[in-house]
């Protein structure tokens, strides 16, 4: 059984087709790393795993169940109560955190739960603040996102994200928005997760944190996947020449 | 002239205090009507339906962009030369009335743009964040963006509102007897009282006191919004 299943996923901006035919599976507490140059389609693929855009054509599956068929007219028409329900299956990070900022820590950390009635009040502070200390922060339980550094700021959205302990979590290069001092922090908690048997996505430009975490690596390139495989065979025996170019290009910096 | 001044005080005091109730009492109406009124406007700019957004903000564009005295007298006195009568009434009810739909589209139009600049401030992320979360759309707006968008909106929304005191003033355009009108009514004659400037100066004070109390009220809101950025 895969975790996921992303069937040939298709999506376009006006004339402009951003994914093109995208397919791959992962199984459940793997890694995924997804690199590539810039404009490819890294983000626009996550976006529309959360549902934050549609894709126009496709499948994706979780667990072997579809919650998503755009090729399936009575399902095009989604109700938003369907794609909220479908969009649990997933947790995002954003590469600008997206933090709420008038809520501290804990409330950032409690407010969905809570909404979403997952458990009484108190279940979910405690399991609110075990995932905060989980992140390292519990003595900034009651500080505000304006009191906190970038790193812990994407700390206690991974925090967040978790609360919801959806199947699959995807991080839009969770550490780009960061200084370089703060980045190793924040690699080292999405590290920390691997142990558990969350399934992650992530898109990264470190290379380095991408081949020792990774289970497996997408190289995407003009919205497709150009490359796919262990972090062997990407990063060790690249077959593409784009993908040659592309990690020449890296290493001379 | 200083027993001049005692025996006059307690008529003009009196009498201003009568034109701070008008002026006063169509502050009051303006706000009660602005607030709302500019939030369906803001709403209306922003349609997706281009036409209804153009017309909105073309409306907006010309009542900001011409004085509120022509405004005032346009209303009071245009409805007449097309009717042949007077469709606000007459006497004092009749011109509060004029003034204060004058007033109340004016700064409606005023506001809107704040509420605008409110709503469109709030970045996507944040809508975007509560989405990925699960949350419905009702839930994004009151949990999420509604106190960001207060934020926002409360600065700038003091500063028209301190405006606005001062701009009752410009009522007396068409003769309603706010607080200006009442002070420079001794100027003229009033109540045994003529020729005396003073009063006028005197209704400066109200203005002064009004806004003084309405700009620490605002301050304090700001600064209970002040932990969050
Ligand atoms: N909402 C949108 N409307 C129109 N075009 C878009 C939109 N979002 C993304 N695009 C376009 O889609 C292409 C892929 O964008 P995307 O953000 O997915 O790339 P990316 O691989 O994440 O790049 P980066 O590494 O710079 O983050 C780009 O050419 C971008 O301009
Ligand atoms: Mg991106």
């Amino acid at each position: 059984m895969s975790a996921l299943t992303v069937q040939h996923l298709h999506k376009s901006f006006g004339k402009h087709e951003v994914l093109k035919d995208i397919s791959f599976t992962l199984e459940k507490g793997e890694v995924l790393a997804i690199i590539g140059s810039s404009g490819g389609g890294k983000t626009t693929l996550l976006r529309c795993l959360n549902f934050l855009e549609t894709a126009d054509r496709g499948q994706i599956l979780v667990n072997d169940e579809c919650i998503f068929d755009a090729d399936n007219p009575a399902e095009k028409k989604q109700r938003e109560a369907d794609i909220r329900a479908a969009r649990l299956h997933f947790g995002l990070v954003f590469q600008q955190f997206n933090l709420f900022p008038q809520y501290n820590v804990l409330k950032n950390v409690t407010l969905a739960p809570t909404l979403l009635g997952r458990g009484k009040p108190d279940e979910i502070e405690a399991h609110a603040r075990e995932l905060i200390e989980r992140v390292g922060l519990t003595e900034k339980l009651d500080f505000y996102p304006c009191m906190l550094s970038g790193g812990q700021q994407q700390r206690v959205a991974i925090a967040r994200a978790l609360a919801l302990s959806p199947d699959i979590l995807c991080f839009d290069e969770p550490t780009s928005a960061l200084d370089p001092e703060l980045t190793g922090e924040v690699l080292h908690v999405i590290k920390g997760l691997k142990s558990g048997d969350s399934t992650m996505v992530v898109v990264t430009h470190e290379m380095e944190f991408a081949r020792s975490v990774a289970d497996k690596v997408i190289f995407m390139a003009k919205g497709v996947i150009e490359e796919m495989g262990t972090p062997e065979e990407v990063f060790g025996h690249p077959k593409s020449p784009i993908l040659q170019g592309f990690l020449n290009k890296g290493n001379q910096f | 002239m200083f027993d001049l001044f005692i025996e006059q005080f307690p008529i003009v005091f009196k009498a201003l205090n009568i034109g701070f109730l008008q002026t006063l009492k169509l502050f009051l109406v303006t706000l009660l009507g602005a607030l709302p009124l500019g939030l369906i406007i803001s709403f209306g700019s922003m349609s997706k339906f281009k036409p209804l957004s153009w017309l909105v903000n073309g409306i907006i564009w010309i009542v900001r962009g011409s004085p509120l005295m022509i405004q005032l007298l346009i209303i009071y006195y245009f409805p007449g030369m097309v009717f042949g009568h007077n469709i606000w009434g007459t006497g004092e009810a009749g011109r509060f009335l004029a003034a204060s739909v004058a007033f109340i589209f004016n700064y409606a139009c005023y506001f809107s743009e704040i509420y605008r600049g409110g709503i469109q401030g709030v970045p996507k992320g944040q809508t975007e964040a509560g989405q990925v979360l699960g949350l419905t759309k009702s839930q994004i707006f009151f949990k999420v963006t509604l106190l960001q968008m207060v934020k926002r909106i409360v600065p700038p929304m003091s500063n028209e509102i301190i405006t606005l005191v001062k701009d009752t003033s410009l009522a007396r355009i068409i003769a309603l007897q706010e607080i200006i009108w009442a002070g420079q009514a001794f100027l003229k004659g009033s109540q045994g009282i003529a020729g005396a400037i003073w009063p006028l100066f005197f209704t400066g004070i109200y203005y002064l006191l009004f806004s003084g109390i309405l700009t620490i009220l605002f301050n304090k809101l700001e600064k209970k919004l002040s932990y969050f950025n």
